[in-house]
């Protein structure tokens, strides 16, 4: 099977709608982050993330009125659609108050739902340790017969049963086919032991001053990307390929961050390593297309350098819509099945992927271009790799 | 067969074998493989369940504490040498101007100055600049080389104090990590509820015994009005811990303690038999032991302050010679007597603590996350192998064979190099498969594009792998370039996912280079005379 076979698409002819439409969306993105601002995730801004299961539908107004009363500062409560989850976030303005925050949002939690109010342990939101440090005298009193290591696995088995159950049990009867639970312990922990309505899934709490510190280093972890990818293809090619690459790619990382902005998706560190792995791997299709051209330069000298361009995008063109296709079909994977933590990060690459395409040949292209006609109108000199050089000046000057 | 076709395929066949062994070791039974596996598949906290903990060590606090002994040892010499001072003090420095600690004494009398800075030389020479800022006052601040032992220093016995802590808890795998200059990165696999373990990292721990010399008092002024408003140099006041909402009290102490943190041994929580509380027992070294003894031979009916963290605990009478034991009575329960040992053996930390960062996963969402994970590697490698079957019939089966073995020396090399596998990670190994077919695809159209311009299919084979290669390299430098800064920059999990592109992308050029082009050759050999090629 073959796509695109023999094409021959004037791609530098119908640049400007196409540089139209990036400058578009680049300002759209940009106009969304002036005037509504950047949505920055935890790790940039610092704050408490606390993400928690219920069993039944959550009871969202319920938690934000109890934490407003107790809180200071902005906090969201919100539910994460189409599921019993909530996610609350709330800002931190001092490391001091890191870990008094924490708590806070912990008790109320708890104090709200009264799940352990009667001085037991709830199974729902605790671990196996904890659970093992408590069951021990009541397994005793019970007359089950448990050896320290019996009870350590007989912990482990019951936490882990509850993590491959979504974290919650609604009734300690469930737990009958867990290895090493006979009736009679069900029977302790139904008498020891209370079931909460919900579980805490994750916490982050991060101070605004580690916030600050990573905000400075993506900035500078991508740029110093850019100045790379800069030197190695300036290296390897022209200085002018290098720089047509990075505005390339430079354009594709200002695109989706834009994207991010007008979808009110929050930045994330995850988010970052997406953007930071686009800047290498948008560089991949700029230099298929790249390197067919310095090849093509070698070897068809009488044609125009716009001419020589089409016809290396024309080319390649089937390798670039395959090979980022099938990168872009795994990216789609994430995003589809990756699951609420990685949805920020996919998201990034399949938009990164696709903007990353397209630029190599409507941005990254068109610049060389503009380059020699800058220098000169109509020589078709610029390119060739230095060793060619001479060559092609003594063409350009019978031309 | 060719003879290089045979090296090249015995090549690949050993480098399967070394990362299947690298995965799984050598199993005798399924169980034993199900063990391996999870041993040598070191898996992150955001997907086993845990916390990861960020904190900065306040240097401030240790320069301090060196200024301090600078000024009680200055007073002590000055004292000695009937030198008069008006006054000696140190400034109040942030944490980020913590090497500009400076000592200032005032009212030195110019008929002094060379006594005085003799003895400054003498003692603190080597540690210390002098300056003078005028005719009677003087500025000690530190050499820049001595700060920055202070701060290695502090840096070192941080974090040694906090790995005796972590593993007095016996958690499997926890580690203590330096993060930057002045930040220490504890992982705790399995602890998704980490208030306590962190109250206690944080604890000071500072145990000593001091004479009581009054007390205890409702206020410090009533403490104060006892000594007729003028505490002797000799004597300070330091209040009760508060327990239980009773108001604290007030005792006036001797300044110099009998037993310091580092005299003692040994600690650990006992049960008293009798009240059927929990108390904590600590042994004090031989030497402290001697001078304890001493000290409470002499003193029989006096009072003794138990002194932690500056607060006083209780203040029994001593009612006989003691040596080298001593208990701490009082305490909430289990727990607390429990937490209490651990962080008096493990000893004070030179400066407090300040949590940056805390992250727990509970062990549901990490399960979640690698279902997740595992669910998006299968559609993903489902996707991208039907489409190059499709695309390239047969030879999309080379690029899939290519596929595996890529993902397979993944693995293998993150277990030999004990790397953990985060989430991210596994979007890395995700993303891997993804870009690993980019290299296929891009010699297969060069193959094609040979076989378009009339080439022979071996010859065809060949020019499309030679032209292909650099290209290929070209786009992984760009890609590895990028992940190296990520590396550098990121944290935990972020990191795990630079590792594993890479690694990823290293492994790729052996596949679709070596092993691609090896399944080619194979293929062809079988051809008498090789006219077609299924691509």
């Amino acid at each position: 099977m073959e796509l695109f076979k023999n094409t021959n698409f004037d791609f530098l002819g119908k640049k400007w709608p196409f540089i139209g439409l990036s400058l578009v969306l680049t300002a759209a993105g940009w106009i969304s982050i002036a005037t509504k601002g950047m949505r920055y995730g935890i790790d940039f801004k610092g704050g408490a993330e606390m993400k928690l299961r219920f069993a039944q539908e959550p009871p969202v107004q319920k938690i934000r009125s109890a934490l407003e009363n107790k809180l200071p500062g902005e906090i969201s409560v919100q539910q994460i659609s189409g599921k019993p989850e909530v996610l609350i976030e709330t800002e931190i303005k001092d490391e001091k108050e890191l870990n008094a925050n924490r708590q806070l949002i912990d008790d109320t939690l708890r104090g709200m739902f009264d799940s352990s109010a009667s001085g037991m342990i709830d199974v729902n939101n605790s671990s196996s340790t904890e659970l093992a440090e408590r069951l021990r005298g009541p397994l005793q009193q019970a007359g089950v017969p448990l050896s320290e290591q019996d009870l350590q696995d007989l912990c482990a088995a019951i936490s882990a049963y509850r993590a491959d159950h979504g974290g919650i049990l609604s009734s300690a009867d469930e737990l009958a086919g867990v290895k090493g639970v006979t009736p009679k312990v069900i029977e302790v922990l139904k008498a020891n032991t209370v079931l909460g309505p919900f579980t805490i899934l994750s916490t982050d709490v991060v101070g605004p001053k580690i916030g600050a510190e990573l905000r400075r280093q993506a900035v500078l972890a991508t740029l110093y990307a850019l100045g790379g990818m800069l030197v190695y293809i300036a290296f390897r090619f022209e200085w002018i390929y290098g720089v047509a690459a990075v505005v390339a790619v430079f354009h594709d990382t200002l695109i989706t961050i834009g994207l991010f902005s007008l979808f009110n998706k929050p930045i994330s560190l995850t988010v970052v390593a997406a953007l930071l792995t686009l800047v290498g791997y948008s560089m991949n299709d700029t230099i298929v297309v790249f390197d067919r051209i310095r090849e093509n330069l070698k070897m068809v000298r009488r044609e125009s350098l716009e001419n020589v361009i089409n016809l290396s995008i024309n080319q390649t063109l089937s390798r670039t819509v395959l090979t980022s296709g099938l990168t872009l079909l795994t990216a789609l994977a994430l995003w589809l099945f990756g699951g609420e933590v990685l949805n920020g990060f996919s998201f990034a690459l399949v938009a990164g992927i696709i903007v990353g395409t397209y630029s190599s040949i409507f941005i990254a292209s068109p610049i060389l271009v503009f380059w020699q006609n800058f220098r000169g109108t109509g020589k078709p000199v610029v390119a060739a790799p230095p060793t060619r050089e001479t060559a092609s000046q003594r063409k350009a000057m019978r031309g | 067969m060719s003879s290089n076709t045979r090296i090249r395929l015995l090549i690949i066949l050993a480098v399967i074998l070394v990362c299947i062994y690298g995965i799984i070791g050598l199993p005798t039974s399924k169980a034993e493989l199900v063990d391996n596996w999870k041993k040598n598949i070191r898996l992150g906290t955001d997907l086993r369940g845990g916390s990861s903990l960020v904190m900065e060590i306040q240097m401030q606090d240790a320069f301090k504490g060196e200024a301090d002994t600078v000024i009680q040892r200055l007073r002590d010499e000055l004292t000695k040498a009937s030198i008069p001072f008006t006054d000696l003090s140190r400034n109040d420095p942030t944490f980020e101007a913590a090497s500009k600690i400076q000592v200032n004494i005032t009212g030195i009398p110019g008929t002094k100055a060379g006594d005085f800075r003799m003895i400054v030389n003498d003692n603190f020479g080597s540690v210390w600049i002098m300056t003078t800022v005028n005719e009677t006052d003087y500025r000690l601040t530190l050499k820049p080389s001595e700060a920055l032992r202070i701060r290695a220093d502090t840096l070192t016995q941080c974090m040694n104090v906090i790995e005796k802590k972590i593993n007095s808890y016996g958690l499997a795998e926890s580690s203590v990590q330096q993060r930057g200059e002045s930040q220490i990165l504890v992982t705790l696999p399995g602890v998704d509820d980490p208030a306590r373990i962190k109250q206690n990292l944080k604890t000071a721990a500072i145990l000593e015994l001091y004479e009581v010399q009054g007390g205890p008092f409702a206020s410090r002024e009533e403490a104060m009005q006892s000594k007729n408003g003028i505490l002797p140099l000799s004597s300070q006041i330091l209040p009760s811990a508060v327990r239980g909402g009773s108001p604290a009290e007030f005792y006036i102490l001797a300044r110099t303690p009998v037993v310091r943190g580092q005299d003692l041994r040994d600690a650990k929580p006992v049960q008293n038999s009798q009240s059927g509380g929990w108390e904590t027992n600590f042994v004090l070294t031989q030497d402290a032991a001697k001078r304890f003894e001493r000290f409470t031979g002499a003193h029989i009916r006096d009072r003794l302050a138990i002194v932690l963290d500056k607060k006083v605990l209780s203040a029994p009478t001593i009612e006989a010679k003691i040596s080298d034991n001593g208990v701490i009575t009082n305490l909430g329960g289990h727990d607390e007597a429990a937490d209490l040992a651990l962080n008096l053996r493990a000893g004070s930390l030179p400066a407090s603590l300040e949590y940056l960062d805390e992250r727990s996963v509970g062990p549901s969402l990490g399960a979640d996350s690698i279902r997740q994970g595992l669910v998006s590697g299968v559609a993903g490698v489902i996707a991208v192998v039907t489409l190059m079957l499709i695309y390239y019939k047969r030879s999309g089966i080379n690029a899939t064979l290519a596929l595996i073995l890529n993902a397979l020396i993944l693995i293998a090399v993150l277990s030999y190099a004990e790397a953990v596998l985060t989430l991210p990670g596994i979007a890395g190994i995700i993303l891997t498969i993804g870009m690993a077919v980019d290299s296929n695809v891009l010699i297969f159209e060069r193959i094609r594009e040979e076989l378009r311009a009339g080439k022979a299919v071996v010859a065809a084979v060949e020019a499309g792998f030679g032209k292909a290669f650099l290209t290929i390299i070209d786009t992984h430098v760009t890609t590895i370039v990028s992940c190296c800064f990520l590396f550098l920059f990121g944290t935990g999990p972020v990191k795990g996912f630079a590792v594993t592109l890479v690694i990823g992308l290293f492994a790729n050029v052996f596949t679709a280079v070596f092993v691609s082009r090896t399944i080619f050759n194979w293929e062809l050999a079988g051809q008498k005379r090789a006219v077609t090629l299924s691509i």
